[in-house]
């Protein structure tokens, strides 16, 4: 147990740097810039929680760090991924077939088609175990045996001959951990990996998902909507909204001080157990079209603050206090309580 | 949680290895009708391998091509007259099993001889079209939405003049064209090179490089292309051009009957590509090859072996529908659609000259239909248990 000790200590290094990455769709409708311009860091031994509305590029941010963009249509327009010092969009082919599964693994949201019928899923886990640490048959079925039972499935033994159809959801879904943790990654991308599974269920997974990476001192990119969750396991939070990550921080400092009106709608949005509302608030509007932006502030035309400036100049991601940062025109400004006073008495009640 | 004692323990004490290949014969046993397709299979394998060398030989067992003029269109099991032929002319146990024809021939003897013709005629073709097929559909789905550059359309144009010219016998054309595709190849390379030093071709090549129409289209409409003709005319053309031999035949069979896989693999890979296990593969890092032929083509297998299996059938039958014609195995070699197509002319005389060679095509086509959906049910994982 003493490696959980050595992981609890402090360790503020980035082992991934997203520097102003730049992911475009090219359709027969024009350019979707799915992602434009994003810089994230997640830090070693870390949980970085990627939250965001269905379609504001979360998840093609996420399949840009192995290298998964299905191209075409999608195309790295611009920016780097630093890991170890190398930048990941640089890299040729084979070199980051090496480094997919060994250092960067990834899990997905639906766990019912994310495991090939056709092979036992130890069959599956021990494909991934021979490739990458170049072990015989008889290591990787033990090594098979041994991530099974961390990741808490009763008697793997038997389990290991199953089909994935013989297993329900939550058991698929700890079998694709098990998988993407079999070779002790460095970093593990969860896109949305308790969506699609209910709630007693979400909360195994979840601390299992921390168990393991108190036990490996891996660092974990989680995306999700569910802001639960964020507040669950992750160490630092970043919003993303139209492409973009509007606010960035520490997730004491989101969940106390949220600095962007996006982020305040999320939360002013989520129902408070134990207390009644005549209505939910729920941010107006729906994402914009991502073949057209508004100008300005992408989120001005569903902003309760929105003034003049914002349809005009864009907002940069600046810090509001150190490991902070807004994009807003009004980051300091914006105030809880009027909030609070606006949305109750907002005529975009529904 | 479960310490490593405890898998040990678990391991040692319960792991079943089961093989798939007794789990799938499992469920293959209950599809009695599957069932009697592989046991007639298999009796007719043996069959075609015991004729292949009863038939064969300066002095076979089986003489297919013994003429005995007296002795011509006899019903089956008619014993021999031994006054009529000369000793050592005599068919196997004194009788013609399943009579002559009009020049005396044993029909037994004859469809003993046929068979394994039929046989390999019907496996070498659906592997030689199965082949493509999958090589094809899988390219086409997988690699589909790549566009092919005009230098690349060129070099696959030039190609295909330097065959067509080799073929023709247009010796001077063929060897031009060749050189003119080689030089497409070394320009494609010698850019690529530069756009990786310098991340940008030289300038005059880069309209040799504007991407014209994707490989799905260039494949599928080839495939389209194959459809329109008639396969069975393109064949007769091709056989009538090529000299005439077995394996000819089979070759030509199998180039002309590969869409129809293609086209099921590509639509089987167009919608696993979209799946999560291959996203998950991939970002386990493993190869292309291997997500392809590994993780993709098992899962696209139903579709193709139970096409497989009719294209058996199917080859058989144009095998069958050659000779009758006349543009077959050349003679005196019997294979069953000569023995049919000669038997025609005395159908109300003899009218088991047609029936044994039509009944025996019907059976083995049919058995090998019933046999390659148990097949399929066998591979279906969800019908497995524990």
């Amino acid at each position: 147990m003493d490696v959980i000790m050595k992981h609890k200590s402090e360790n503020e290094e980035p082992i991934l740097k997203i520097k102003d990455l730049k992911v475009y769709f090219d359709t027969d409708d024009g350019v979707v810039k799915s992602v434009d311009g994003v810089d994230l860091q997640i830090m070693k031994g870390k949980t970085l929680g990627l939250v965001g509305e269905s379609g504001c590029g979360k998840s093609v941010s996420c399949l840009a760090i192995p290298g998964l963009v299905p191209s075409p249509p999608g195309r790295i327009a611009g920016g780097e991924i630093i890991y170890k010092g190398r930048n990941l969009l640089d890299l040729p082919e084979k070199e980051m077939e090496v480094i997919r599964g060994n250092d960067i693994s990834m899990i997905f949201q639906e766990p019912m088609t994310s495991l090939n019928p056709l092979f036992t899923i130890g069959d599956q886990i021990k494909e991934t175990i021979m490739l990458h640490q170049k072990k015989g048959k008889a290591e990787a079925h033990e090594l098979t045996l041994q991530m099974l039972g961390k990741v808490g499935i009763p008697s793997p033994a038997v389990r290991i001959n199953d089909y994935p159809h013989q297993m329900s959801g939550g058991m698929k879904q700890r079998v694709m951990i098990a998988m993407a943790l079999s070779c002790t990654p460095e970093i593990l991308i969860a896109d949305e990996p308790t969506t699609a599974l209910d709630v007693t269920i979400q909360a195994q997974i979840l601390d299992l998902m921390q168990s393991l990476q108190d036990e490996f001192g891996m660092s974990i990119l989680l995306v999700t909507h569910d802001l639960g969750v964020v507040a669950n396991i992750a160490t630092d939070v970043a919003i993303m909204y139209a492409s973009r990550i509007v606010e960035y921080g520490k997730v004491e400092d989101i969940f106390g001080n949220p600095r962007h009106p996006y982020t305040l709608g999320l939360f002013t949005s989520i129902p408070v157990i134990g207390k009644r509302k005549e209505n939910l608030y729920v941010i107006p509007g729906s994402v914009p079209n991502p073949l057209a932006f508004p100008a300005g502030c992408k989120f001005w035309p569903r902003c309760l603050f929105a003034q003049e400036i914002c349809k005009v100049n864009e907002p940069l991601l600046e810090e509001v206090k150190e490991g902070h940062k807004a994009a807003c025109h009004f980051k300091t400004s914006i105030d809880k309580y009027v909030w609070n006073e606006k949305t109750e008495t907002s005529s975009f009640l529904i | 949680m479960i310490n490593e004692n405890n898998i040990n323990e678990l391991h040692h004490g319960l792991a079943v290895e089961v093989s798939r290949f007794s789990e799938g014969w499992r469920i293959f046993k209950k599809n009695k009708l599957a069932l009697w397709g592989l046991i007639i299979f298999a009796v007719f394998f043996m069959v075609a391998v015991s004729g292949l060398f009863l038939t064969t030989g300066d002095n076979p067992v089986l003489d297919p091509s013994k003429v005995r003029l007296s002795e011509k269109l006899l019903k089956p099991f008619t014993t021999v007259d031994m006054e009529m032929i000369k000793p050592g002319d005599q068919p196997l146990f004194g009788t013609y099993l399943l009579g002559t024809d009009d020049l005396g021939r044993d029909i037994f003897a004859r469809m003993m001889q046929g068979a394994w013709v039929s046989l390999t005629v019907g496996f070498v073709a659906v592997g030689i079209s199965v082949l493509i097929g999958i090589i094809m559909g899988g390219i086409a789905g997988y690699y589909g939405m790549y566009r092919i550059k005009l230098i690349h359309v060129l070099f696959l144009i030039a190609f295909f003049c330097s065959m067509v010219f080799l073929a023709s016998g247009q010796r001077g054309l063929a060897v031009n064209s060749a050189l003119l595709s080689l030089l497409f190849a070394v320009i494609s390379v010698i850019y690529n090179y530069f756009s990786l030093k310098v991340n940008r071709g030289p300038a005059i090549l880069n309209i040799l490089f504007f991407d014209t129409f994707t490989v799905d289209t260039l494949i599928m409409r080839f495939v389209d292309v194959m459809l329109c003709f008639p396969s069975f005319f393109l064949i007769l053309t091709i056989v009538a051009i090529l000299p005439a031999s077995i394996y000819n035949i089979m070759i030509v069979i199998g180039l002309t009957s590969w869409m129809g896989t293609t086209r099921f693999v590509r639509a089987e890979f167009l919608s696993l590509r979209e799946q999560d296990f291959v996203s998950a593969a991939k970002v386990m890092g493993i190869p292309d090859l291997s997500i392809i032929f590994r993780h993709m083509i098992p899962n696209a297998a139903a579709p193709v072996l139970v096409s497989a299996a009719i294209g058996v059938a199917d080859a058989i039958l144009t095998e069958a529908g050659l000779s009758f014609l006349g543009f077959g195995v050349p003679p005196p070699h019997a294979t069953w659609g000569n023995v049919l197509s000669d038997g025609k002319r005395f159908l109300f005389d003899a009218p088991w000259l047609t029936y044994i060679p039509g009944l025996s095509i019907l059976v083995v086509v049919l058995s090998f239909n019933l046999f390659g959906e148990g097949l399929r049910d066998a591979l279906n994982p969800k019908l497995r248990k524990r």
